[in-house]
């Protein structure tokens, strides 16, 4: 039968299944195909802490969600047009969000008595009429899976696990993706059992033959590729992007890489990621703790490494004493902290932007750092390179605040060339520096930057012995003098606060916008999004994002000032709606949640007008 | 990074440096109390160094918090002071990226087996290539004298009005059951053997531990007499040579042995054994539970004390094996660092848009 093709400028699909179900394989697989075709892609993966939750339960629902669109898209989608639900727990935990008219697509062999009542179905929703008014798609997913692998030799078991690729098939058919990636994909990951590759495969041609076959779905969709801009593109995860900036500023530095690292959640893929890439001299080091993990990486700054520790909030905190001491000895060190919802263990796979409090104040005594926010995944490449160039050149520790959202979520990134990318070198001191030029001074500040010079142990002359006892200016002696601490604290404040960082950039593309939305980090897709649906509705709004949380923008204060009302959404309590009240003085307006989940652009839409009508 | 000095035992052709003690002395005024261990440690130290024949600028000290992390202020060679337990952790940051120095870390019982215990031990499991030398004084002296993690059970302290009542660590017998390669004992007043000991650590490959009783006047003094007194020590030390039987005692009327069906050591009259029945100390069994028996023999009165070399095995370094993995992919390499970087930017799945 012939069947009717609609175009689409956008979708958002969701695969919704137990932990073992492979979801987060099927929705990247899905990504790659999207990608390849050229659409502009924003996903969200969400899944639970528990590696195997028990089956079937809504604590053990995975999920992931892909947002697709023939035009620049800023977020993962706020609701689903389709739900691929592989069992009544994903369909019953994941129903709440979906619009009524979405498509849902069940794996009906799931939907049995014993399934149904482990989340409390008593009667099967899809038969309750509980989904009237969605286009349910009935599919006996795994019984078709196993039927079209039955001359295959594997067990049943196996045969019941490539039900994903039933289901990618499906779906790659339904809106036309090209799948040559995810047959070259299943052909490496399989490569040792082909018996695997090969019913993996016909599973999911089974599937997309289903598709073409089936009166069930008559329409077939298309989403023409977006107009973007000339390149070579890969989709790209935060986390990964944020390893790759690391790699590219051992490379742009000449200096060998050394991250330690104690794995935590969700951070650890950036030690798996860097611990693949020693042939450009980095070296990782999975440490016995989190103290140990900041020790080594900045026993290894101390040696003339790019010392890197790679963790997420409670790391942090444990790591505060160490961030103090580089502080004290003003060595270079990049603290990557990957946000999840806390506090304490929290939610781990969950989002949250709580940790800016202790990035900027955590520490004991007056110990400032640079701060910087990555938007989005691909922008954590960038944020890396410039959180190592602020670290070597200002010789000072940089938190860098990823979040869940951003480490995890993926976006096409149009590949940089090398040669653009910011040169990072440094000079090591040589020779004595005192005015005499007899004697070394570790702590003779350049009058620019005011970092200290940057002598390794190995350089003949210069012996001299740094520590976390005050220090005299200059010469770095011990000194419990008044006005020398006075001085130093000071001084260490004051070289943090020059730190030239770019002017914070407003967008407001007619001018005529009375309220400004100030956002930091991940939110800058949901609050976009958000401002792009007033103004289609005529309604002004500006935006402006910060990256550099520590120094400020020296703009600022003049941007602030400028709009009747300024609105900062965050997902904390209103952490940098507090620094900006208590240092501009300006009346800001909080708007804040901590769902574990990342703002949805409706919602920040709903809020906004409210302001910006009022305003 | 620059090309470093060879530091006189990796690469290039050794030349004598002619160092001093004084080479070794900072211009830093020694600020330990009057009467203090450390001063002779720092004495033996100094004078020892120079016969490593390492440059000053290829040595590193790195301590932790306590009257004894000072050590690094006052050595004439790069030097870090860093936060209370954490200078092994450290200082294995910088000996694995700079397998080119020597490294060694000062610290005492507080900081290395009370705060900092974790670092220690996995700094000797992992067998750093650190000289780690923990002066024992069974006292915190610089929080003004509260119990160590090594004071005797029943200890009276300002923490401890009536009496400590938890057991004290065994420092080698910790440093032996996280498989540490080297493990030594010396006293601070016995320059000689302090020095014969630094001497056998510094050529060991990997973590070297080394217990240096250390006595604190102020807050716990007298704390090793027993093992200082002419009147007593050659009855109560136990000097460990390797190859030699394990006799002691002013006129050896001591010795160990290895009891049939016991799990360990025994000390025993001389006159009261057959002399092969004496264990001949070797310090290169592989199996940590012979120097651990030895590190069982003292007494609650330090009573059958043994100092020396008590184990020198030979196990490859963390540091040998992470350079050599970073070395091995290195040498995969064919193109600039710039051109691989670019070419995996590009790997995996990417499309092109014209």
């Amino acid at each position: 039968m012939t069947k009717q093709v609609r175009q689409l400028d956008r979708v958002v699909i969701r695969f919704a299944g137990d932990s073992g179900d492979g979801m987060q394989l099927t929705g990247d697989r899905f990504t790659s195909e999207t990608a390849q075709l050229g659409n502009d892609i924003s996903t969200l993966p969400n899944f639970p802490a528990e590696i195997r939750a028990p089956a079937g339960t809504l604590p053990g629902v995975s999920s992931f969600q892909v947002h697709f669109a023939d035009y620049d898209i800023l977020t993962p989608g706020d609701a689903p047009n389709v739900l691929v639900a592989m069992n009544p727990a994903a369909l019953k935990a994941n129903l709440g969000d979906l619009p009524r008219g979405a498509d849902i697509i069940v794996n009906t062999d799931e939907f049995t008595k014993r399934s149904l009542a482990k989340v409390g179905y008593t009667v099967s929703p899809l038969d309750d009429g509980t989904l009237d008014g969605y286009a349910l798609h009935p599919v006996a997913l795994t019984s078709m899976t196993v039927g079209a692998l039955a001359e295959h030799d594997i067990s049943k078991k196996d045969a019941e696990r490539a039900k994903n690729m039933f289901a990618l098939g499906l779906l790659s058919w339904m809106y036309s993706r090209p799948y040559e990636s995810t047959i070259r994909f299943l052909e490496r990951k399989f490569a040792a059992r082909p018996e695997l590759v090969a019913a993996n495969i016909a599973a999911f041609r089974a599937g997309w033959n289903f598709g073409e076959t089936t009166e069930n779905f008559s329409v077939r969709y298309e989403v023409k590729p977006a107009k973007m801009r000339p390149g070579t593109y890969r989709n790209i995860t935060g986390n990964q992007a944020l390893s790759l900036g690391l790699v590219a500023a051992g490379v742009r530095s000449k200096l060998p890489v050394f991250l330690g690292a104690y794995p935590i959640t969700p951070a650890s893929d950036i030690l798996h990621e860097l611990s693949k890439h020693k042939r450009f001299g980095v070296t990782t080091m999975q440490a016995e703790d989190e103290i140990a993990a900041i020790g080594a990486a900045l026993g290894a700054s101390y040696g003339g490494a790019l010392g890197v520790t790679t963790t997420s909030g409670p790391g942090v905190a444990l790591k505060g004493e160490t961030i103090s001491l580089a502080v004290a000895l003003e060595l270079p060190l990049v603290i990557v902290d990957v946000q999840r919802a806390g506090p304490s263990t929290g939610m781990p796979t969950k989002t949250e932007q709580a940790d800016l409090n202790m990035a900027l104040f955590g520490r004991h005594g007056e110990a400032p750092v640079a701060v910087i926010a990555p938007r989005s995944p691909s922008d954590c490449f960038h944020a890396a390179i410039e959180a190592a160039r602020i670290a070597l050149t200002y010789r000072t520790p940089v938190i860098l605040l990823s979040d869940n959202y951003v480490a995890n979520g993926s976006e096409p990134w149009l590949l940089p060339e090398v040669d653009s990318l910011p040169d990072l070198q440094v000079e090591f001191a040589t020779a004595p520096n005192s005015e005499d030029g007899k004697s070394f001074l570790p702590y003779l500040r350049d009058p620019e930057t005011l970092a200290r010079p940057w002598a390794i142990p190995g350089t003949p002359g210069l012996e001299h012995r740094i520590g976390g006892l005050e220090k005299a200016d200059k010469t770095g002696d011990i000194s419990y003098d008044p006005a020398n601490h006075d001085f130093m604290v000071r001084t260490r404040q004051a070289r943090i606060d020059a730190i030239p960082v770019p002017d914070v950039e407003v967008e407001d593309p007619d001018g005529d916008a009375r309220v400004l939305v100030l956002g930091w980090g991940s939110t800058y897709g949901p609050i976009g999004a958000a401002c792009r649906g007033l103004r289609q509705r005529g309604l002004p709004v500006a935006q402006a994002h910060l990256r550099h949380l520590s120094p400020m923008p020296a703009n600022l204060g003049e941007v602030l000032r400028s709009y009747d009302r300024v609105v900062i959404p965050e997902m904390n309590l209103g952490q940098l709606a507090h620094v900006i009240r208590a240092r501009y003085l300006v009346d800001a307006i909080p708007y804040n949640q901590v769902r574990g989940l990342p703002f949805t652009a409706a919602e920040l839409e709903t809020m906004l007008e409210e302001v910006v009508k009022n305003a | 990074m620059p090309e470093s000095v060879p530091n006189g035992r990796a690469g290039g052709t050794p030349v004598a440096l002619k160092l001093t003690a004084k080479d070794f002395k900072s211009d830093q005024e020694v600020r330990w109390c009057p009467g203090c261990g450390d001063y002779a440690i720092l004495a033996a130290v100094q004078s020892f160094m120079p016969e490593l024949n390492i440059a000053r600028e290829n040595t590193v000290f790195v301590s932790g918090i306590g009257c004894s992390s000072r050590f690094p202020y006052y050595m004439n060679t790069y030097g870090m002071h860093s936060i209370h337990g954490r200078a092994p952790a450290i200082a294995t940051g910088l000996s694995v990226s700079r397998p080119d120095l020597s490294v060694w870390v000062v610290t005492g019982d507080g900081d290395a087996l009370s705060i900092g215990g974790n670092h220690l031990i996995h700094a000797l499991r992992r067998n750093v290539n650190l000289k780690i030398l923990l002066f024992n004084n069974r006292i915190y002296g610089l929080t003004k004298g509260q119990y160590s993690p090594t004071s005797e059970i029943g200890k009276v302290t300002k923490s401890t009005p009536v009496g400590s009542a938890d057991s004290p660590f065994n420092p080698l017998s910790l440093a032996l059951g996280a498989e540490a390669t080297f493990v030594a004992r010396t006293i601070d007043s016995d320059r000689k053997h302090l020095q014969s000991v630094l001497r056998a650590a510094a050529e060991h490959e990997g973590s070297a531990f080394v217990e240096i009783y250390q006595n604190c006047n102020i807050f716990n003094d007298g704390a090793f007499d027993q093992l200082k007194d002419p009147e007593t020590r050659d009855d109560f030390l136990i000097r460990l040579e390797h190859g030699q039987p394990i006799t002691f005692g002013a006129d050896g009327q001591f010795c160990v042995v290895h009891p049939p069906g016991g799990f360990g050591l025994e000390v025993r009259p001389t006159s009261s054994v057959r002399p092969e029945e004496i264990v001949v100390h070797d310090a290169t069994v592989q199996e940590p539970a012979y120097a651990f028996a030895l590190s069982r023999l003292p007494g609650f009165d330090l009573r059958n004390t043994p100092i020396g070399v008590f184990r020198d095995v030979s196990r490859p370094s963390y540091d040998s094996l992470v350079q050599s993995q970073v070395e091995v992919a290195k040498a995969k390499t064919t193109g600039t660092p710039e051109e691989e970087f670019a070419s995996l930017l590009s790997s995996g799945d990417t499309w092109t848009i014209l």
